[in-house]
């Protein structure tokens, strides 16, 4: 994992310092909300539904056991005991003070954490694959190139007021675990004749005009990248709209001008930029990527079998345990989603948990995916068997990885100020009307996502099955979509027509996954019946 | 009717224009009539209160109801987590909220 170094530690003391200052002058009355806000927000601090909320960092996902036992323990003194995981990979407190804001920044600052550009018009938490360097489709590992993007973005003076806000995804294999093309700027490392370097997609985003993004260079070399981002966020911060929140995105614009004129431009800046000298030395490259070396796996473990003697753990390893490029170790995904719990909730005895399990049987790293579950991303074979036996014990042993339940869904109206419509108890009734765990496994994978407005938090485009809460006339109301991915197959779904309210929804999804069952060919999945059959039948089977 | 809601400035917490106050609590709500949006500015402006703001309510036995689902949600707490309301004992202290 990456250390701060003397550096980094030093801007946010620095930052933490500074947000206190500008806490105390707000309750002092020196300066009014509307100074306050954007200051406040540069920091992760929000004014929701029924109180301050605070969005904490966690760069690329990954996380070590010291920092877990910190967002515990922000959760048990400052908040009410229980943290969200976000579709962002980070973490969010539902119940923050604002006069005691500042003695949690400086609390994760002692674990070289902190809530900088998790909201703003800025470069935002850098995401990744949650299986970085443990996968053994990768071609390299991201976490280094996440790390150095984090620090190129960390208050690039440039970058600071950009028309809108702006994500970037990293990854390095084929299968895309990060929703990569749904990001401003997606990253996918590769080699070409052994030269590490990367294909660079741009404007991607779900919201209210949802966009793949456009493959804009097919291959960059590594030693280039860094130019190449700021190339491509020059060109965007140039002439990215500022008088339209709506049309603010860099999706817009690529959507205005056409992707062949914004590479054209691109490339133009990129050659100016390449003189600057911004790509970091080679020493400075081999400084972070050493933070990133693997574990000390034990060659002993190539010859670990899991005893699969108890069914309900053979269940649990088939669904939520994937393989690891290292003979003997395996990924362990924990799911956040419990039948009837609320997707991304944990307490802060299950965040301990967590923390306790990573430092005792996973070389101390946990990682936040954006399907809003947590993984440890190296644990012995032979260790399997305790640490599910112990994720029992704390109520995080569900068995529902990729299935119908393991629902992204956001805070929807029962935290947050933008949302129409409730997300959490709609996943809670869909998660109890699918509970058997026979019947999802034979539904297969099947990724549901609910979005409690418009903004796609719960990135219900990208959903096998999205669901999109709006306002009627004061009431909610459900529109179902159908046929989105966030993969490597990424699509956009479409909506099947008029909403329902929300045990309307639920026997449509119903109606939906009979149908599947019905038409569906030997070894497809729901999306795959659904490219293959279309709307129409789904259609009927819904409206009649 | 018409009430103020806005958040209490250093806690966060919503709270409700009561006539001479603000109450955590909506039942506690006054009716401000005419005068909501000039009561919402001296409010904000004196520090009594952040981001305060003007809803329709109907009144009832029970006390004020807001109109909008999303302030009744703001004046019980979030429907999912009862624990976490301002009534965690009363179980049908939701009722009127969706």
């Amino acid at each position: 994992m990456y250390r701060y170094d003397e550096y980094d530690q030093s801007i946010v003391d620095a930052r933490v310092d500074e947000f206190r200052d500008q806490v105390r002058r707000r309750l002092a009355g020196e300066i009014t909300e509307d100074q306050f806000k954007p200051l406040r927000l540069m920091n992760g601090l929000y004014l929701q539904l029924h109180a301050y909320m605070l969005r904490v960092a966690v760069p690329y996902g990954t996380l070590d056991s010291r920092q877990m036992r910190m967002l515990a323990h922000v959760a048990r003194t400052y908040d009410r005991g229980y943290g969200h995981f976000t579709t962002r990979q980070n973490i969010q407190y539902n119940w923050i003070r604002l006069d005691q804001a500042p003695d949690i920044l400086a609390e994760l600052a002692t674990v070289e954490m902190h809530a900088i550009q998790t909201s703003g018009n800025c470069i935002r938490n850098i995401s990744s694959d949650q299986y970085a360097g443990a996968a053994a489709d990768e071609v390299a590992d991201p976490r280094p190139w996440a790390e150095l993007i984090r620090q190129w973005s960390t208050f690039h003076p440039e970058f600071t007021y950009l028309p809108r806000k702006f994500k970037i995804a990293v990854i390095a294999a084929e299968e895309d675990r990060a929703a990569m093309r749904l990001h401003d700027i997606g990253i996918r490392l590769t080699r070409r004749d052994g030269v590490l370097g990367a294909t660079v997609f741009v404007g991607g985003g779900m919201g209210r005009t949802p966009m793949i993004a456009h493959e804009i260079r097919d291959f960059v070399t590594a030693d280039d990248l860094m130019s190449y981002l700021e190339a491509c966020l020059r060109v965007y911060n140039r002439y990215g709209r500022r008088d339209n929140i709506y049309k603010a995105r860099i999706k817009i614009l690529l959507h205005e001008i056409g992707p062949d004129e914004y590479r054209r431009q691109v490339e133009e800046e990129f050659a100016k930029v390449k003189a600057l000298g911004i790509d970091p030395p080679a020493a400075e490259l081999a400084r972070i990527t050493a933070m990133f070396a693997p574990p000390a796996f034990d060659p002993a473990a190539a010859g670990d079998v899991a005893d699969r003697s108890d069914p309900d753990f053979a269940v649990w390893l088939d669904q939520n345990v994937r393989a690891h490029r290292q003979p003997g170790y395996a990924i362990v995904n924990i799911s956040l989603k419990p039948v009837g719990g609320i997707p991304g909730d944990a307490s802060a005895d299950q965040i301990d948990v967590m923390a306790d399990l990573a430092q005792r049987y996973g070389f101390d790293e946990l990682r936040v995916t954006h399907a809003q579950n947590i993984v440890l991303p190296h644990v012995r074979i032979a260790d399997l068997k305790a640490v599910w036996s112990a994720l029992v014990d704390a109520g995080l042993a569900e068995a529902n990885l990729d299935l119908i339940s393991d629902i992204i869904a956001c805070p929807g109206l029962d935290y947050c100020s933008l949302a129409n419509a409730r997300s959490i108890p709609l996943a809670q009734k869909i998660g109890e009307r699918f509970a058997d765990p026979a019947r999802q496994r034979d539904l297969g994978e099947l990724k549901l996502k609910i979005s409690g407005c418009i903004n796609a938090c719960g990135h219900h485009h990208a959903g096998h099955i999205g669901i999109l809460g709006v306002d009627r006339k004061g009431t909610e109301n459900f529109q179902l979509l159908l046929g989105g991915s966030g993969a490597e197959d990424v699509s956009l779904g479409r909506i099947t027509g008029p909403g329902f309210d929300e045990d309307g929804v639920v026997d449509a999804i119903e109606r939906v996954t009979d149908k599947y069952l019905e038409v569906r060919e030997t070894g497809e999945r729901f999306v795959d019946t659904y490219r293959r059959v279309g709307m129409t039948p789904f259609k009927e089977a819904i409206y009649g | 009717m018409r009430l103020i809601t806005g958040n209490d400035l250093a806690t966060g917490d919503v709270v409700w224009w009561t006539g001479t106050d603000w109450s955590r609590h909506v039942e506690q709500a006054a009716d401000a009539g005419e005068r909501a949006e000039a009561i919402a500015r001296e409010e904000e402006a004196a520090r009594r209160v952040n981001v305060p703001y003007v809803i329709a309510a109907t009144a009832t036995a029970d006390g004020p109801r807001p109109a909008h689902i999303k302030d009744r949600i703001r004046a019980l707490g979030p429907t999912v987590r009862p624990d976490l309301t301002l009534k965690p004992a009363d179980p049908a202290a939701g009722s009127w909220v969706i």
